[in-house]
């Protein structure tokens, strides 16, 4: 596991991101799609990756990021990703934002265009609580990883493990690593359509 | 000329040599400075003025007497901290501030007023840069420049692409629209339409040369300043010192008489002369033309930081046309950051108080 000095803590799937990246190439080039405060960009820095970009919604995040000196557009994944040429990085990063997203599927498509290898992370609507949700009680699920209520919720596709691994294959992509988060803590792969709140995956073209 | 504006006064060198092919011979370039520059020169701070402004960006403006034109950004522990940086900041050439423009002498004595050579933005940077030459700075640590000033930048930053770390670039564009033409356009006519413009040559007539032409070009340029929203929350329909409409043609509207202020006092300060060549020098700007028709061969293996800042109510220079230098930026690979902020305030809205702004460009500067 690399050093990461002066880092400020990261979220688990964030953090498992930042650890792969360092230890897959060190001298990396990245785009963090929704990049928020930049806490991810910042780690990624300091762990020498060669050139870190941010594309983030919120003007207000984006002008933390550039007072921490960090370089981001203020973008939508929706609409900007078409505007990077193929190849353009290393990795690219889609970390809790692929729900939000009008059409996942296209996105995931710029995804392994812009960079060679692309980390997705999202909440797993299959997970148990998810389930028991509207099993039992027949209303949308408001849960720790979905907290948002139906109309108001910026999750507008809700996805599940195995919808990303058929998503996935869909798109003729190879998934070469994966990730189950239950509690903050990374869980074993069996059961984890039921058993993982948050998926992360590392796919390939 | 003009020794009570007791700015520093440049003497270039050498001719400057012009895009239309031309040279300014013995042009004088007049700058202020603020902060201290370091032992090793790396703390310095070009700002670049847009069409009207001047080297008073953080001192008072000796003709009119009104604070420097971005003292709320300019200044000991301001954004741009004068502390830290040591500031520079240029009167463009062309204009009338104490730098070599129509109103100045030429060789023979007499004004250049319309022998002046129509000159480029690149033709100012040009100048600026043979400034920062004989002050021995050989690279910024960033330049900074909103709506013209924005240009400037980002015309060094692809001219001269080993002449600053960092570029700032706040409410501007890479090229004028047919639209911003337009309205330079009218602006223009307006100055050679006033019998007292004298094809150019009003310097040596009575009175104050074509004032009602060049307080229309200013009053029509104002409203492109600003945004509908802005007109309206400042003004709305609301009648100026009077009860009732008068049912003549004396202003009264509040937003009529506002125009007339600010035409008016824009003259006491302004030469019409260089309004026509500063707008002209807009209008020709094209960065993507300069280099083969591709924006990002401008900036192709650029190691400089950007920064882009637009207005969401800037209509003079869209949102848009940023977005467009972040696309170029990005498919050359530089490092570029970009936000769009939201103000009511339309273009002007770069020199007005903005918290997120201050924080951009504070952060930008020391990132």
């Amino acid at each position: 596991m690399a050093e990461m000095p002066h880092a400020p803590v990261l979220r688990y799937d964030l953090r498992a991101i930042a650890q792969q990246i360092a230890a897959e190439k060190t001298d990396s080039e990245v785009l963090d799609i929704g990049c928020g405060n930049g806490a991810l960009m910042a780690a990624l820095e300091s762990t020498g990756c060669a050139m870190v970009r941010g594309i983030e919604i919120d003007a207000d995040l984006v002008a933390q990021c550039v007072g921490q000196g960090l370089s981001v557009v203020q973008g939508d994944a929706n609409s900007d990703l078409v505007d990077y040429p193929d190849d353009s990085f290393d990795f690219v990063v889609l970390s809790q934002t692929l729900q939000t997203t009008n059409r996942p599927d296209l996105v995931v498509e710029q995804l392994l265009r812009v960079g060679r290898k692309a980390f997705v992370s999202f909440p797993n609507f299959a997970h148990w609580r998810t389930r028991a949700a509207l099993l039992f009680k027949g209303r949308m699920p408001m849960t720790r990883t979905l907290p948002v209520s139906w109309y108001e919720t910026p999750n507008i596709h809700h996805v599940t493990v195995e919808d990303f691994r058929a998503l996935v294959a869909e798109k003729g992509a190879r998934i070469e690593q994966r990730w189950f988060f239950s509690d903050g803590e990374v869980i074993s792969t069996a059961g984890a359509n039921w058993r993982a709140e948050i998926a992360l995956f590392e796919i390939t073209r | 000329m003009d020794s009570s504006l007791s700015s520093n006064l440049f003497a270039l060198p050498d001719a400057l040599p012009l895009d239309s092919g031309g040279v300014l011979d013995s042009a004088q370039i007049a700058y202020e400075t603020y902060g201290t520059l370091a032992p090793d020169k790396s703390n310095a701070i070009l700002i670049c003025h847009a069409l009207t402004g001047d080297q008073f960006v953080a001192s008072p403006h000796p003709l009119t007497g009104k604070p420097g034109w971005w003292e709320r950004m300019v200044g000991p522990g301001k954004p741009v901290d004068t502390d830290r940086f040591c500031v520079i900041c240029a009167n463009v050439i062309g204009s009338c501030m104490g730098s070599t423009g129509p109103k100045s002498d030429a060789p023979d004595g007499l004004p250049y007023a319309m022998r002046f050579p129509v000159i480029t933005v690149r033709d100012m940077v040009r100048g600026s840069i043979a400034l920062l030459e004989g002050l021995g700075i050989d690279r910024l640590h960033a330049v900074i420049g909103g709506s013209m000033g924005g240009m400037q930048a980002l015309s060094l930053a692809a001219n001269w692409p080993d002449r600053a770390e960092r570029v700032l670039v706040i409410a501007s564009t890479a090229r004028h629209s047919a639209q911003n033409i337009a309205f330079h356009e009218v602006g223009r006519q307006a100055i050679m339409a006033d019998p007292a413009w004298a094809g150019g040559d009003y310097y040596a007539l009575d009175g104050n040369g074509p004032e009602a032409g060049l307080s229309v070009a200013r009053m029509a340029a104002h409203i492109t300043y600003l945004s509908e929203a802005g007109l309206t929350e400042k003004f709305g329909r609301r009648l100026q010192d009077r009860t009732a409409k008068s049912f003549g043609f004396d202003a009264d509207f509040q937003v009529e008489s506002y125009l007339r202020y600010q035409g008016s006092g824009f003259t006491q300060r302004f030469d019409a002369n260089s309004y026509l060549y500063i707008t002209r020098a807009m209008d020709y700007f094209d960065i993507a033309e300069e280099h083969g028709g591709k924006l990002a061969d401008a900036f192709a293996g650029t190691s400089a930081r950007f920064c882009l800042v637009s207005f969401d109510t800037d209509w003079l220079y869209p949102t848009s046309e940023s977005r467009h230098i972040v696309h170029a930026l990005n498919a050359t690979r530089a490092k570029v950051s970009f936000v769009e902020l939201s103000a009511s305030a339309g273009h002007d809205a770069f020199l007005l108080p903005h918290e997120q702004l201050d924080r951009v460009v504070e952060g930008f500067l020391n990132g």
